[in-house]
């Protein structure tokens, strides 16, 4: 052994630390509207499916516009905000057929409009009213999960079930199902999204980690959760990364559309990663001046997923102002049945907690609502 | 009339369950070939596929991650930790998601997981590998926690726990495993969440669990030479508390001890105490004893048995119950 000389170059020999390759983003529309081509992944609906995702994405961004106006009224404890993410979350949730299921963060707001979800049930928790108001079952879409990443987990073991169940790579495409599991660049860097990794490598699940990569982890940019472009931690788990563009409504759709099959044939998992930018602060609590600059801001603001959506169908004139008047109608009344609904929506009842936590109630739940049910009896006429 | 360890009770219990119901899936670190490394789910990989019982990756927040999807399809997850010290990883899971998704869902999204836990300490092992955190459970809204203690038991408590919709955290006592008893499989079990007098006696109630009820039946075989009378009772259910055959049997001997391997700083000892004084507080000749483990880590297992409440500890605390 020699330590003289220089024969091997140790900051080379293992290769670069990582890889600065970077493809282009798949992008079916351009910032301008304009349609372009990619070689593996093609939008094959029409127009009047496009018109469909215009409405979606409008009506998305008023729900999420009535409900910030609505925290700063004080109706609503916190809201986290998706301005900027609309194409991602329509996109994919569209791409959706209704046998598979979505789990979602808590900001998934656009993908439970898409899995037909009353967003007044997503006020409901932002408001303090519960911890998520609608059935599972009913669109195919669990509750909103708070612990970062932990759904990736839940969906992995979905994927399972319906492995178990048979439902995969049957031919029947009423009956091939499908999981998305839905979670942002922060969540990379936890264990349960790097286990849920594993374990759809290894057990080949049909599902489809969908990464909303909004660059900030509240204060936190994406340099500081990973030195690698997050598609690419894929290949380290055996299966597949792709990067889209995220604010494009036509890639994000054709993409998710592509592993959803893929995952439903039997071909297990993929993971996408949705380049865009959380517009707003992370929720109404946050305060985004302090650490980003507004260049950055303005930069994504050219590429803002629902003008580039108008642009394209003015200029194949798909739509007339009759559409789009029609569609700001359609808003307006959303809104105001947010608004209304919010107002109007009832505390929930004290007592009413002691019941929800068990399937088999106990003795000693049971004795507790008694003796608050008693406790606040005993104030009944005295504030009379 | 069988003659079945504690083990063998465990996987007879599961293989019951398995054929009875085939949504019950087993999954955890070398439960297929292996057969666990207690030998628990021997033979079941063999008889009943790998897609019911699962050699997961070695991640035990992903073994509970993943039952929480599987149980939200329809499936009911046994999962095995291999010991008590490797649960943490999985606690998140456990306190965050499984405790709390059927109150989150107000009800419609019930959680039928069983996590099996061999728990304690007496085997001679490194770090981790003989701890007692029932308390972090029995704590956390949501679970419910159990521990056998006998090889009946074992048996019908394991099928009953996977029979329940709630999330169940089932501990066994890892150095009884071996310890035989008489099965009779055509008898009636006592339902799960129930606590029995295993050995009736008149001066001190002595309220054991899991591991520790075979020291307080040799306590109280041993106080009888000394013309005590213990009365022992096996909580068998840790959350929720069976509290009335203790209250019972307290309000007759007016004392009690309770003895849990687990420290007793905020152990399941202190809570029982709590509730003996609140509710037995007139029948109470002594104030109610603690024995179990020290406020330190485990210690190395050269010294474990200095640690760990035995016949003598246990009666120790009878002798300072009966001469206060």
């Amino acid at each position: 052994m020699s330590n003289s000389g220089a024969a091997v170059d140790l900051g080379e020999v293992f290769g670069p630390s990582h890889r600065g390759d970077e493809p282009d983003l798949v992008q079916l529309l351009t910032p301008e509207g304009e349609r372009v081509e990619h070689p593996e992944f093609t939008f094959d609906l029409d127009d009047e499916a496009i018109k469909g995702f215009y409405r979606d994405l409008v009506l998305t961004r008023r729900i999420d516009t009535e409900a910030t106006a609505l925290q700063r009224q004080g109706e609503l404890g916190i809201w986290a905000s998706l301005l900027g993410q609309e194409a991602a979350q329509i996109g994919s949730g569209r791409a959706l057929k209704p046998q598979d299921f979505a789990f979602p963060t808590y900001r998934e707001h656009g993908v439970a409009w898409a899995r037909g979800i009353d967003p007044l049930r997503l006020l409901a928790l932002f408001r303090g009213v519960d911890h998520g108001g609608w059935d599972p079952k009913e669109g195919n879409f669990g509750l909103y999960t708070i612990v970062i990443g932990a759904q990736s987990l839940h969906a992995t073991g979905y994927a399972m079930g319906l492995q178990r169940d048979g439902v995969i790579g049957t031919g029947d495409p009423e009956r091939d199902a499908a999981v998305i599991g839905y979670f942002g660049d922060g969540a990379t860097s936890q264990g349960d999204v790097n286990e849920a990794f594993v374990w759809a490598g290894v057990f080949n699940a049909p599902i489809v980690f969908f990464c909303q990569n909004n660059q900030w982890a509240i204060s936190v940019p994406i340099e500081k959760q990973s030195r690698a472009p997050l598609y690419q931690r894929a290949a380290g788990f055996g299966f597949p990364g792709v990067r889209v563009d995220g604010n494009d409504v036509l890639a994000v759709y054709a993409v998710t559309q592509a592993a959803l099959q893929r995952a439903r044939e039997g071909s297990g998992p993929t993971l996408i990663e949705a380049f865009t930018y959380r517009m707003g602060a992370h929720t109404t609590s946050d305060d985004p001046t302090r650490y980003r600059l507004s260049d950055e801001l303005e930069s994504w603001q050219k590429r803002d997923p629902i003008s580039r959506v108008k642009a394209y169908l003015v200029a194949q004139k798909a739509a007339d102002d009759d559409f789009f008047a029609g569609i700001e109608q359609e808003a307006d009344e959303l809104a105001e049945h947010l608004r209304s609904g919010c107002l109007a929506m009832p505390d929930p009842s004290p007592l009413d907690i002691f019941g929800q936590v068990f399937a088999e109630q106990t003795a000693e739940l049971q004795l507790q609502h008694d003796q608050y049910a008693d406790y606040l009896a005993s104030f009944e006429g005295e504030h009379a | 009339m069988t003659a079945i360890t504690i083990a063998k009770g465990l996987t007879m219990g599961l293989r019951a369950a398995m054929e009875a119901d085939p949504k019950v899936l087993i999954m955890g670190e070398d439960v297929g070939k292996l057969g666990g490394v207690f030998r628990v789910t021997d033979g079941l990989q063999k008889d009943f596929g790998e897609d019911r019982v699962i050699d997961t990756p070695l991640a035990e927040s992903g073994i509970l991650g993943t039952a929480v999807g599987l149980a939200m399809r329809g499936y009911r997850p046994v999962c095995e930790i291999q010991f008590d010290g490797f649960v943490f990883p999985a606690y998140d899971q456990i306190v965050s998601q499984v405790a709390k998704i059927h109150f989150r869902s107000r009800g419609r999204v019930p959680m039928p997981i069983v996590i099996r836990i061999p728990f304690g300490g007496g085997i001679g092992a490194v770090e981790h590998h003989s701890e007692s955190p029932e308390a972090y459970f029995a704590h956390t809204a949501g679970l419910k926690v159990v521990a056998c203690s006998n090889p009946v038991d074992a048996y019908w408590m394991i099928q009953q726990a996977i029979a329940s919709d709630d999330p169940i955290v089932f501990l066994e006592p890892k150095r009884r495993y071996w310890e035989k008893g008489e099965l009779d499989e055509d008898a009636e079990p006592d339902p799960l969440h129930v606590s029995r007098v295993v050995r009736p006696g008149t001066d001190v109630t002595v309220l054991a669990y899991g591991p520790m009820v075979k020291t307080a039946l040799q306590a109280s075989a041993a106080a009888e030479g000394e013309g005590k009378s213990l009365e022992v009772i096996d909580l068998r259910t840790l959350s929720p508390l069976d509290v009335d055959p203790i209250y019972e049997s307290v309000r007759r001997t007016g004392r009690a001890v309770v003895v849990h391997e687990a420290p007793v700083n905020l152990g399941l000892g202190s809570e029982i105490a709590a509730r003996v004084t609140e509710n037995c507080f007139y029948s109470l000749e002594a104030p109610v004893l603690r024995v179990g483990g020290f406020d330190t880590p485990y210690p190395p297992s050269r010294i474990e048995e200095e640690y760990l409440p035995d016949l003598d500890r246990v009666l120790d605390a009878v002798d300072r119950t009966l001469d206060y």
